[in-house]
């Protein structure tokens, strides 16, 4: 089992890449007719979407391995972070290219003015300096410092889901979906975190912990 | 009294005479007949001839029914066209009120009989920064309103689209927050100008539900989301009516929304538009112009305001 979950967790991240590596190239030679009448816009809000489910998949992934009981997942950690960071890092290079035009006043005015992309954009500027320490060498050399850098993948998430919910017109049940999930990651990390700590956790946090661990 | 005279509209604002007078034949007919009737395959021809406004080129009927915003039907550019047969148009009835001599309860047949509809080829520019050439059949509003008489007090005229949540699937939507049914505004000479527009037809067919069918307004000067479609109710007031976007978010649209490169919405630049079609290498991007290219024609009807105020 667990040697195929490598490849599966490869196959999983990059299905949605290589469809759009399809579509791109079906796009390229035939235009408008896999991705519509403003393809640019299709291509940066579908790496947009798939960023962020990577990104609340990476935050599942430590959750799921305490409460399925699987020490293995910890080892696909990495490689869901930085299948997000990938992602979300082709999102702005796509931003970048198809909607800016690598022009780079309407970028610094968009970074500047327009709330949502300056959200994104320090969620991403969040992710980077994990995706870089994310070696073992790294781990390594920052030792228990790394543990404290690499939470500020909870920033990023946050970050990115206000990026989403500030960029929403209408028709907010996508972004509470998500929400709902990121809350009951972290719910369950709060639950973790005051069970490490004995009974000296506020009472809020021990009727949470009770509450997902099932009562008792 | 103020008389102002209609402002002329340039040449290279209108389709050649030519061809919209063998379209005219053809869609006097076509528009007599049922909405749902098909028009002639004949028409393809005469209407590939027609060049957009400054020789811009017209976006492809594909484009212009395939790719929509009208939340009632989807979030989705897409939704509109995949859902939008799910409404109802005929029988359609129009709801007529306010300050005017014949208010009242019509037929749309009714309303738009007699009148035959004109070839208008007009940009469309949405306030999301993408941009169109639509090639539209219509009826001047102000021809339309005349029939009811407004009345010395009728300053603005407000509309409002179809609420019928068991066809529109928007309208049934969860987490929504928008207040349907949508409605929209003008103000009285804003509605009476020679440019202003009730759709009925686009590319020499009757109008498809998902671009607002049987009519919809077209307010060439104006971001998209003032051209209301899929229209019920026409209603003359003296106070300014409410607009759906203003109501669902007020710091973002306004009541005017008249195109204007120099006032940026807070989520998109103003200043450049992406004409559709659009592709991935040539983003086909330009300059936005003020009014929307429609300044001379315009641009009197606010004279004296301050635009960044009244976005």
């Amino acid at each position: 089992m667990s040697r195929f979950l490598k490849p599966v967790v490869w196959l999983i991240c990059g299905a949605p890449l290589v469809w759009l590596g399809y579509a791109v190239s079906v796009e390229v030679r035939h235009p408008g007719a896999a991705l519509g009448a403003d393809p640019g816009e299709a291509v940066v809000l579908y790496l947009g979407e798939w960023g962020l489910r990577m990104l609340l998949l990476a935050l599942a992934v430590t959750p799921l391995r305490r409460r399925l009981r699987w020490p293995e997942l910890a080892r696909v950690r990495r490689l869901v972070g930085l299948f997000a960071f990938a992602y979300l890092s082709l999102h702005f290079v796509a931003y970048l290219g198809f909607l800016a035009e690598f022009d780079w006043s309407l970028v610094v005015e968009d970074l500047g003015e327009r709330t949502y992309i300056t959200a994104g954009a320090l969620a991403l500027l969040a992710l980077l300096p994990l995706a870089v320490t994310s070696t073992r060498g790294w781990q390594r050399r920052l030792g228990r410092r790394w543990r404290a850098l690499h939470r500020l993948v909870f920033a990023a998430a946050a970050l990115g889901l206000l990026h989403l919910l500030w960029l929403t017109k209408d028709g907010y049940g996508e972004v509470l979906a998500y929400l709902v999930i990121f809350l009951v990651l972290m719910l369950e990390r709060l639950s973790h975190w005051s069970r490490q700590h004995g009974r000296s956790g506020p009472t809020i946090l021990r009727a949470v912990q009770r509450g997902l661990s099932g009562g008792s | 009294m103020l008389i102002r005279r209609p402002p002329k509209i340039p040449s290279s604002e209108i389709t050649p005479e030519s061809v919209f007078r063998a379209r005219r034949r053809l869609l006097g007919a076509a528009l007599a007949v049922p909405a749902a009737l098909a028009v002639p395959a004949a028409l393809a021809g005469a209407r590939a001839a027609a060049a957009g406004p400054d020789g811009e080129a017209v976006t492809p009927e594909d484009i212009v029914t395939s790719y929509n915003n009208f939340y009632e039907f989807g979030m989705d550019k897409g939704d509109p066209a995949r859902y939008a047969g799910e409404m109802t148009v005929d029988p359609w009835s129009v709801e007529v009120g306010g300050e005017c001599g014949k208010p009242g309860s019509y037929a749309f047949e009714d309303v738009i009989a007699g009148f035959t509809p004109e070839d208008r080829v007009y940009r469309f520019r949405c306030v999301e920064a993408w941009s169109m050439v639509v090639p539209w059949l219509g009826i001047p509003l102000k021809d339309i309103l005349g029939r009811f008489e407004p009345n010395g007090n009728a300053r603005f005229v407000e509309f409002t689209t179809l609420y019928r949540p068991s066809e529109m699937r928007g309208q049934r939507a969860l987490f929504g927050s928008i207040d349907w049914p949508y409605v929209e505004g003008l103000r009285m000479d804003e509605a009476m100008h020679p440019l202003t527009l009730m759709a009925v037809g686009v590319y020499g067919k009757p109008l498809p539900n998902q671009n607002g069918a049987p009519w919809r307004l077209v307010v060439p000067w104006k971001y998209g989301f003032k051209s209301i479609k899929s229209v019920v109710k026409i209603r003359f007031t003296g106070s300014q009516p409410k607009n759906t976007w203003n109501l669902t978010a007020p710091r973002e649209y306004g009541f005017f929304a008249n195109v204007n490169p120099n006032v940026d919405h807070p989520r998109w630049s103003q200043a450049t538009e992406r004409r559709l079609p659009s592709s991935l290498f040539n983003p086909n991007r330009r300059e936005t112009l003020m009014f929307n290219g429609y300044a001379e024609e315009v641009g009197g009807l606010y004279a004296g305001m301050d635009l960044r105020r009244h976005f």
